[in-house]
């Protein structure tokens, strides 16, 4: 069946045809002919955000909390341009968005028009792939095809630029199934001859671990559960990445806790000493790898990756294998079982002897206090009160979510939004929205620092418009501690510019915009103020203030070994200078 | 590979690991790119190399299939081995790139690169161009009392060879093309 209809009813119709349920949205002058489309039904959602930039972590949210792409709409301009750094931030860390910007009507592109960007030029580089749709009659087609490229093989953000004119003439729909995609199809399939090298090499193993990455999320629940099954019937560690926590249970026994430059001592250590590492869907990330040449000197390397660039660009990959997670696992895993299930079983006891001794260190001991709160206590009771509840936690970016990825344990894959790749300040808070808006009933909380949480702060209007009990809770140092983190070990103590001044009263804050709001100073207030905030049915913001110069620790100092590991003490002004430091 | 000129052990100090990983041999290597003839679709690929810093010897791009609206981009570039490969990879990732030939290591190939010279001179050194073009097998396409245009096909090497004998006689001015090449055999 084909149809006439205007380009700006395409749209919606194309969108309906997708399955899109939220789009996250702002409208301006280019966009118009599709928001009036968008008044006239009431199948898809509109979602009107306060910002462009939170359009997109809005859409970035939802897409990681349910697996599905986000879909965004800006107008041509500053609307696009604002979206850039979102659509940046999914690049990174391979979230599928569908991103639709308006544009100036095609005869005036080019003549810099009122808010007219060259914005497939600029986007270029931030999106997996990008089109500027010329023809109303290929508007449709080209919607079909951006949501297979964002959601098919390595997952991304695309954007289509659409000029007002297109919105407005008449064209022909083209349904999803007539859409042309069949040459963007990336393999799924892993080479059989190298998995079975990786099942001989995981066989003999003496010191084996996996080092699972957010390619194990993003391939869905399969690969998650394949995970498990093999963790569980080999015995091997597993570590992972920022971004693939929640993979793994951090309830199972077989958990060592995150990696990298904040990681855990025992995950970095078991990285450093392993003989086989087997990276399932990570990227060897400078964060993780630390000085490369140091870079687990001893293993044999297997690299299970979608992506075929990922595979050798700063690690050689001694197995390679290019596929989707969830279908190498489960070839692995058959045929681990097929040629009788073997492991170097005294080896592997010796090698969790080792590992428990790591343990023993206890790495993330920290000196608590009982008249200042210390952000890494505020998570602990944060996780005590939410243990056991499905809970969506966000976070900003700095040393507060480093804290909470060492502090909270996620038992489930998509439960835990955060910025890794790009590392976006701001990132968090939209990103609750749009969690919230994905699951209306979950609890969900954004973990922030006052310093990034200020970039997106305007999204409060969101939250109560749309009556989002989205739950905001501030590690509040006055600080940009990271920033000033690294001035204290790096730069000699001095702190330039990264104190939080005029910061605002939180409290009020939120009762400006009729939300709740709390603070909370004292450690022997801190259970009771977080079951207030958990309590209340409504947007909060929890005005935590906290140890205002606390490190963070483990760390790696970049282009370090895994073994340079500093252990500091938590309260010091100078780390690296004070025997509280400890090389190891 | 621009070598990044920082000595070892100051990464210590930034939040990234400053040194170069690739310092190794330079290889040079002739790559055949098939593209869907569409709007941006070589920026996409320049792009590619000046954001990852890679090299751009030469390149070449026309439709070479006009039913498939499909193009073939040649492109001559630099790098170590680990290098070469990254550019392969990331090449493969451009949606509307469907293949890549990498033709220095898929055996036999063949490239050619055509040229137009200027040449402007009278007496002896006229005459010593006019002798030279006709061992090189160039054509003159265009002369005047004081000049001549000659083209020329051939290696990049052989161009580079003509234009070296040219400098002294009078070369004014060249156009090269950039290199066109296949691989040999059916
Ligand atoms: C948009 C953006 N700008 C700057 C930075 C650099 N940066 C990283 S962490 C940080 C400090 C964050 O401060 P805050 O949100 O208060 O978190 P804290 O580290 O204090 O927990 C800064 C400025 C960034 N990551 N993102
Ligand atoms: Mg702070």
């Amino acid at each position: 069946m084909t149809q006439a209809m205007t380009g700006a009813k395409m749209v919606v119709q194309a969108l309906r045809d997708q399955g899109v349920e939220v789009i996250f949205g702002y409208p301006g002058g280019a966009v118009l002919p599709i928001y009036d489309e968008i008044f006239q039904q009431n199948e898809i959602r509109h979602i009107l955000v306060r910002h462009e930039q939170a359009a997109v972590h809005a859409a970035e949210g939802y897409a990681r909390s349910t697996g599905k792409p986000g879909v965004v709409l800006v107008t041509s301009g500053p609307g696009a341009t604002n979206a850039v750094t979102g659509i940046t931030d999914a690049l990174m860390d391979s979230i599928p968005l569908v991103v639709l910007t308006g544009q100036v009507p095609t005869f005036m592109v080019g003549n810099d028009a009122f808010q007219e960007a060259d914005t497939v030029g600029i986007t270029r580089p931030c999106t997996k792939h990008n089109w500027l749709v010329k023809e109303t009659d290929k508007l449709a087609e080209t919607i079909h095809q951006a949501f297979h490229v964002a959601t098919t093989g390595r997952p991304g953000p695309v954007l289509i630029d659409i000029p007002k004119d297109v919105q407005f003439a008449e064209g022909t729909y083209t349904e999803p199934r007539r859409a042309r995609v069949a040459h963007y199809q990336p393999r799924v399939k892993g080479d059989m001859a190298m998995i079975t090298r990786l099942v001989e090499a995981m066989e003999t193993a003496e010191r084996p671990i996996f080092y699972t990455g957010g390619g194990v999320i993003n391939s869905g629940d399969a690969a998650t559960q394949l995970l498990r099954e093999l963790a569980a019937a080999t015995g091997f560690p597993v570590t992972s990445t920022l971004m693939g926590l929640g993979a793994y249970p951090a309830s199972g026994e077989q958990w060592l806790g995150m990696l990298g430059m904040h990681g855990l001592y025992e995950a970095n250590l078991a990285m450093h000493d392993c003989d086989l590492m087997i990276n399932i869907g990570a990227r060897f990330d400078d964060r993780i790898t630390g000085r490369l040449s140091d870079f687990s000197p001893g293993s044999v390397k297997a690299h299970i990756d979608i992506d075929p660039s990922s595979i050798n660009k700063t690690v050689h990959a001694d197995i390679p294998i290019v596929g989707d997670v969830a279908h190498v696992l489960e070839d692995m895993l058959r045929l681990w079982k097929s040629r009788g299930r073997k492991v170097n079983k005294p080896a592997l006891a010796k090698w969790w002897a080792q590992i428990q001794e790591w343990r023993g260190v206890e790495c993330l001991t920290y000196v608590n206090s009982d008249t200042i709160i210390k952000p890494q206590y505020a998570l602990q009771r944060l996780e005590a009160l939410t243990k056991g509840q499905d809970r969506y936690i966000c976070t900003e970016v700095g040393q507060h979510q480093m804290w909470a990825a060492q502090f909270l344990g996620f038992e489930a894959p998509n439960r835990w939004m955060t910025s890794g790749g790009l590392g976006t300040m701001g990132y968090g808070f939209p990103a609750s929205i749009g969690v919230q808006i994905a699951h209306p009933e979950a609890l969900v909380i954004n973990v922030a620092g006052e310093g990034s949480w200020l970039m997106n702060m305007q999204e409060m209007g969101t939250a109560i418009q749309y009556n989002l009990p989205v739950k905001q809770f501030i590690l509040n140092n006055e600080r940009l501690g990271m920033v000033r983190q690294w001035q204290t070990l790096l730069h000699g103590g001095r702190h330039s510019h990264s104190w939080s001044e005029a910061l605002p009263d939180f409290v009020k804050l939120a009762e400006a915009f009729g939300a709740k709001g709390i603070q909370c100073k004292d450690p022997a207030d801190l259970d009771d103020a977080i079951a207030e905030m958990l309590a209340y049915d409504g947007p909060v913001i929890f005005d935590c203030l906290v140890e205002k110069h606390e490190n963070c620790f483990p760390m790696i100092p970049s282009g370090e070994p895994h073994n340079k590991m500093l252990l500091g003490d938590a309260s010091t002004d100078d780390a690296i200078g004070s025997s509280g430091a400890v090389l190891v | 590979m621009a070598a990044l000129n920082i000595q070892q052990g100051t990464s210590k100090h930034s939040a990234y690991d400053l040194r170069d990983p690739n310092a190794d041999a330079i290889e040079r290597h002739t790559l055949a790119v098939i593209v869907d003839n569409e709007a941006g679709v070589l920026a996409r690929v320049i792009g590619l190399f000046s954001g990852r810093g890679y090299n751009i010897d030469s390149l070449t791009v026309a439709e070479v299939d006009h039913l498939g609206h499909t193009s073939r981009i040649t492109i001559v570039t630099t790098g170590t081995p680990a290098v070469i490969e990254q550019i392969k990879a990331q090449l493969g990732r451009i949606v509307p790139v469907h293949e890549v030939h990498d033709l220095t290591v898929e055996g036999a190939s063949v490239e050619r690169e055509l040229a137009l010279f200027k040449v402007s001179g009278t007496g002896e050194k006229r005459v010593e161009a006019l002798r030279l073009a006709d061992i090189f097998r160039a054509n003159v396409v265009d002369s005047t009392l004081e000049s001549f245009v000659f083209e020329i096909t051939g290696t990049p090497q052989k161009i580079d060879a003509f234009a070296d004998l040219m400098r002294p006689l009078g070369l004014a001015e060249m156009a090269r093309t950039g290199v066109a090449a296949l691989a040999r055999g059916a």
